[in-house]
């Protein structure tokens, strides 16, 4: 199946979890990145939950802080 | 408003812009920008705020001026090493354009003066040039409960982002990042190091929005998390929501007083000043 993850596309073989695409994907800094799927920011609680499917745009936002010193 | 001859010539190539004219000119030289950090973002944000008439700008920073932030921190000069950087950063602004006055706040931004600060002047927008995540949210909370736009951003390495809030209109920081992360989960540019121009970029990025807001010109990054890859040289505007949930602007907000991220325990001098 064909998903959408930071506006590539990207084959995965079967639908995942959240949390368990984070580890396919081997998506960086996993414990702390920000999951939008298909326009909608999940909640971390909810990562085990929710299933990403066929035709999915996943968005992994990350934390980036510097800019005074 | 009344323009002197030299402000016609000084803002002539504004002044011809049909989005601008003489009246967006005045609506930027009566317009009130706050600016929290004078580093790597705030100060391109500031020279360029300055250089376009913004009438009043708040530098806020406790920082001195260090030999390390001149790689990047362009409203620095080597004979400033060792100046408070707020000082630095009014006399640059000073040099550059006499129309604008700078307001200097030298103290770092808390739970307890951040709403002060930005109600000093009645500012008209507030740029986020912080280097560490308790600031990051503490203006995100403040310009949330008090209903004030401001733009956040942020570099490291490489890379940078930056979307902007407009009270009532889109998701705010914390609808995207939810909390900060634990103290050295993320690296900062200090741990990680930073290509001196990304502050250029972004923070000049900020300054085109605090101009396009005061001027009600264009379309904002008012839902949208901009963000940019020098290594691939590559912009990517994502799209974002509201997070229901949002402790500060969801549904049913948990937070309504000011939160400091930052124990007394914490290493203030170090990494969360
Ligand atoms: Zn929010």
């Amino acid at each position: 199946m064909n998903i959408k993850v930071n506006g590539n596309d990207q084959k995965i073989d079967r639908e995942y979890t959240v949390r368990e695409l984070l580890d396919v994907l081997n998506v960086k800094m996993k414990e702390y990145v920000t999951v939008q799927l298909n326009d909608e920011i999940l909640s971390r609680d909810d990562f085990d939950k929710i299933i990403v499917k066929d035709g999915d745009t996943v968005e992994f936002l990350y934390y980036m802080g510097g800019g005074s010193r | 408003m009344n323009f002197s001859n030299e402000q016609l010539e000084r803002y002539s190539r504004h002044i011809i812009l049909k989005e601008v004219g003489a009246k967006g000119q005045g609506k930027i030289l009566n317009s009130k920008v706050l600016i929290v950090g004078t580093g790597g973002l705030g100060a391109p944000a500031a020279m360029y705020l300055a250089a376009a008439g913004v009438g009043t700008i708040g530098l806020v920073d406790y920082d001195k001026v260090d030999l390390s932030n001149l790689q990047r921190q362009i409203i620095h000069r080597t004979k400033d090493i060792g100046k408070d950087k707020v000082i630095s950063g009014k006399e640059t602004i000073n040099e550059m354009n006499p129309d604008v006055n700078v307001i200097t706040y030298h103290e770092w931004i808390s739970s307890k003066n951040i709403i002060d600060i930005i109600n000093d002047e009645d500012y008209d927008f507030i740029i986020d040039g912080t280097d560490n995540f308790p600031a990051k949210f503490l203006i995100n909370d403040a310009c949330v409960l008090i209903k004030k736009p401001f733009s956040h951003a942020g570099i490291i390495r490489f890379e940078g982002q930056t979307m902007t809030y407009v009270p009532g209109k889109g998701p705010c920081y914390r609808c995207v990042f939810q909390d900060p992360p634990p103290k050295d989960a993320v690296p900062t540019c200090r741990q990680a190091g930073v290509l001196g121009v990304m502050g250029g970029i972004i923070g000049t990025i900020q300054a085109t929005e605090a101009l396009k807001y005061i001027l009600g010109v264009g379309e904002l990054l008012t839902g949208y998390l901009l963000t940019f890859d020098a290594l691939k040289m590559e912009f990517r505007k994502i799209k974002i929501s509201r997070r229901k949930s949002c402790q500060v602007c969801g549904v049913h907000p948990s937070i309504k007083e000011l939160i400091d991220y930052i124990g007394p325990q914490c290493d203030l001098k170090e990494d969360y000043k």
